[in-house]
């Protein structure tokens, strides 16, 4: 059965108040066709957990002009203004977790691990809040794991069972957070047969996959 | 010449033929430009990838430095995801990274990703970058905004990573920290011993071999 679906149909997948994975790195490997279906739908109360919020008008940033986004869980947000006014009106909650341990707290949510432990962060103020783990006599931060209701990902080519090839740096948090939510749903420019794909080349497994939009 | 040109220069002498090195924004990315042809070093760029340079004619959407300006991949390069990228970063296969700072302090503290009430862009890849890497070497102007010290005793803004940095190369000189406390080791050309001192805050000792730099 294919999993290719309209646009519109995967936007029924989508509900106020969800936990939502977004892929890309500035606006790099961002399911831009999603994100736009998003805000036109208005869907709203939204925590999105992403590398960064991207430009106003690019990516992720588009979420938040919009103001449909309750919280942001990202490590960085320097490159959309409206962001930091957001957050300093008290309009938007921001959970700032460096690149590194953000990731890693998805593949846990994603890999059944209770978290994972990371010499990232220790005496700075990412610590707070947070038990500590000596090993070997070296402190580590136990850092939580992270899941979502869906995750929306960029890939550049799929087949129609859903195994995805990425492009370059397009590829960034997109095979993780797929790894990590409850509906996955994949936006690709190129969509093949299933088996055109060599195994060998598929660099996220179809059955993380469940549907699949044309970009 | 030019202080940064002279800093950057400066950066590209402490890499060694074979280096795996990650470059940070502003400054850093400058000494890209002075790796002599004679030594091949590997640019890791974290958004995924190593084999960074520059762009080509036909600029890739899909490919692009972590400051998300457009890049390309030498031959040798391979592209991965996030969790590999923090893989490299943090697991010691960096042998170094450059990046500036905001301050940095006689025991090596760095603070570089935010100044509470007025930035607050996030700390992207840099706690992880300070902890993982081999050697962290600093590049920055020595004094900032209204000729404010930056080489201070104790660190005041918020901090990326406790005791991580091994250098401070700046326009005015360049310090080594040690077990045995932070040492001048060189001078920029032109620059005294009496500016240098009237710049810096930190308490520091003066190599028995002090050299001029030779950029």
């Amino acid at each position: 059965m294919s999993k290719i679906i309209s646009i519109e149909q995967a936007m029924d997948k989508v509900q106020d108040s969800f936990v939502i994975m977004i892929g890309g790195f500035l606006a790099v490997g961002t399911p831009e066709r999603l994100i736009d279906a998003v805000v036109s739908k208005g869907y709203k109360d939204l925590t999105v957990i992403a590398n960064d919020t991207g430009f106003p008008d690019r990516g992720i940033g588009k979420l938040i002009v919009s103001h449909q986004v309750k919280k942001a869980i990202v490590s960085h947000v320097g490159t959309n203004p409206e962001t930091g006014r957001q957050m300093n009106a008290n309009e938007l909650e921001v959970e700032l977790s460096p690149q590194g341990t953000l990731i890693e707290r998805i593949r846990s949510g994603g890999a059944g691990l209770g978290g994972v432990l990371t010499p990232t962060g220790v005496g700075t103020v990412v610590a707070e809040g947070k038990s500590t783990v000596t090993i070997d006599g070296r402190e580590f931060l136990l850092e939580k794991p992270l899941r979502a209701n869906v995750a929306l990902v960029k890939a550049h080519k799929a087949d129609t069972d859903g195994n995805l090839v990425f492009r370059m740096s397009a590829r960034n948090f997109n095979p993780k957070i797929a790894t990590a939510a409850d509906i996955v749903i994949a936006e690709v420019e190129v969509i093949v047969s299933a088996g055109e794909i060599d195994p060998d080349e598929v660099m996220l497994p179809g059955i993380f996959v469940d549907y699949i939009v044309q970009a | 010449m030019e202080n940064r040109v002279l800093i950057a220069k400066r950066v590209a002498q402490e890499l060694n033929n074979g280096d795996v090195v990650n470059l940070g924004i502003g400054i850093p990315t400058l000494v890209a430009n002075y790796i002599p042809s004679d030594k091949k070093v590997i640019l890791h760029s974290e958004n995924g990838f190593i084999g960074l340079g520059p762009a080509g004619e036909t600029i890739d959407p899909d490919l692009t430095n972590a400051g998300g300006q457009p890049a390309g991949i030498v031959p040798t390069g391979s592209t991965f995801d996030s969790s590999m990228s923090f893989a490299i970063v943090r697991g010691g296969h960096l042998d170094a990274t450059v990046l500036g700072a905001l301050q940095v302090d006689q025991e090596g503290n760095l603070a570089n990703w935010t100044v509470p009430g007025k930035i607050v862009p996030g700390m992207g890849g840099a706690m992880d970058l300070v902890v993982g890497a081999k050697r962290v070497i600093v590049a920055m102007e020595h004094v900032g905004k209204g000729r404010v010290a930056k080489i201070l005793k104790k660190c005041t803004l918020p901090l990326t990573a406790t005791g991580a940095v091994d250098m401070i190369i700046t326009d005015y000189c360049v310090f080594k920290i040690t077990s045995q406390g932070i040492v001048l080791t060189e001078t920029a050309p032109g620059v005294s011993l009496q500016t240098i001192r009237e710049a810096t805050e930190a308490e520091y000792s003066i190599s028995a071999d002090l050299k001029e730099m030779a950029v």
